[in-house]
C-alpha cells in the first residue's frame, strides 16, 4: 500500500511515480500530469514559479489522498506539487493512482486534481514573454475557470 | 495575548511583509484580527472574506483565536 503526498523542489520523476503505484493486484495504474502551459487568458507565458504555505500544503495533499483513498477503495496513490521556478512544459503536479479495476482510477485521479485546485495553499506568479509577472488569482478568471 | 500573522503570494505583496505579529484582546476572533489587519498600509488588498487558516487549518470568522495562534492569510489558491 503506498499513500504518498509530497511536495518537491526538484523535477517530478514520473516514471518512478508511476512505479511506486504499481503491484500486480493493480489492473489499472493511472498517470496524470499538469504541466505549464505557454499561453493563458491569451497572455504569452514563459514559465512560472509556485510557492506554498509548505507545510499546511503538505499535510492537505496527505489529507486528499487518504480521503481519496477511502472515497474510491484505493490502497496506491502517490501525488507530487512542484513549487520554485518552472519552465514552459516542466510538470507542476503529479498524480499516479492504481487499483484493480480503471473506473475507481478515473474517479480518483480527477477528484485528486479538483481537490487540490480547491483546498491546498499553493500559488503561482505567471512569468510573461513581454517580461512582466502576475500571480494568478483563479477566481477573477474573465473567461470560464478553466485553470 | 500575542499572534503570528503569514501572509503569501499576492497578499505578502500588498502589505510589504509576509509575517507579522499582532497584539488582540484575549478572546478575539478571526474576523475581529482581520479587522486589525485593515488598519495597515496595503491591506485594501484583501477581499471581505479572504480564506484564513488557523495552525494549518482552514477557519471561519468566529473561531476564537488563543495566544500563540499562527493565522495565515490565504489568497485565492492557484495549485495544479
Amino acid at each position: 500500500m503506498t499513500m504518498d503526498a509530497r511536495l518537491v523542489r526538484d523535477p517530478i520523476n514520473t516514471s518512478a511515480l508511476l512505479a511506486r503505484v504499481s503491484r500486480p493486484s493493480n489492473g489499472a495504474v493511472l498517470l496524470f500530469v499538469g504541466v505549464v502551459r505557454d499561453v493563458n487568458d491569451g497572455r504569452a507565458v514563459s514559465g512560472i514559479e509556485y510557492s506554498a504555505y509548505e507545510p499546511m500544503a503538505a499535510r492537505e495533499l496527505g489529507d486528499i489522498a487518504r480521503e481519496a483513498g477511502k472515497r474510491f477503495s484505493l490502497e496506491d496513490i502517490a501525488i507530487e506539487h512542484r513549487v520554485g521556478e518552472l519552465a514552459l512544459e516542466e510538470a507542476s503536479i503529479g498524480i499516479a493512482v492504481a487499483h484493480p479495476h480503471r473506473a475507481e482510477a478515473y474517479e480518483a485521479s480527477r477528484w485528486i486534481i479538483e481537490e487540490v485546485k480547491r483546498r491546498v495553499p499553493i500559488w503561482k506568479r505567471e512569468h510573461y514573454a513581454d517580461g512582466t509577472r502576475e500571480w494568478v488569482d483563479p477566481t477573477r478568471a474573465a473567461a470560464p475557470a478553466r485553470t | 495575548m500575542s499572534v503570528t500573522v503569514l501572509l503569501f503570494a499576492s497578499y505578502a505583496d500588498a502589505l510589504g511583509t509576509s509575517s507579522l505579529r499582532l497584539d488582540l484582546e484575549d478572546g478575539s476572533t478571526v474576523r475581529q484580527l482581520l479587522g486589525r489587519l485593515r488598519e495597515r498600509a496595503g491591506a485594501h488588498a484583501l477581499p471581505p472574506e479572504p480564506m484564513v487558516a488557523v495552525n494549518e487549518r482552514y477557519a471561519r470568522g468566529e473561531l476564537v483565536l488563543a495566544a500563540g495562534d499562527t493565522v495565515a492569510i490565504i489568497p485565492p489558491v492557484a495549485g495544479g
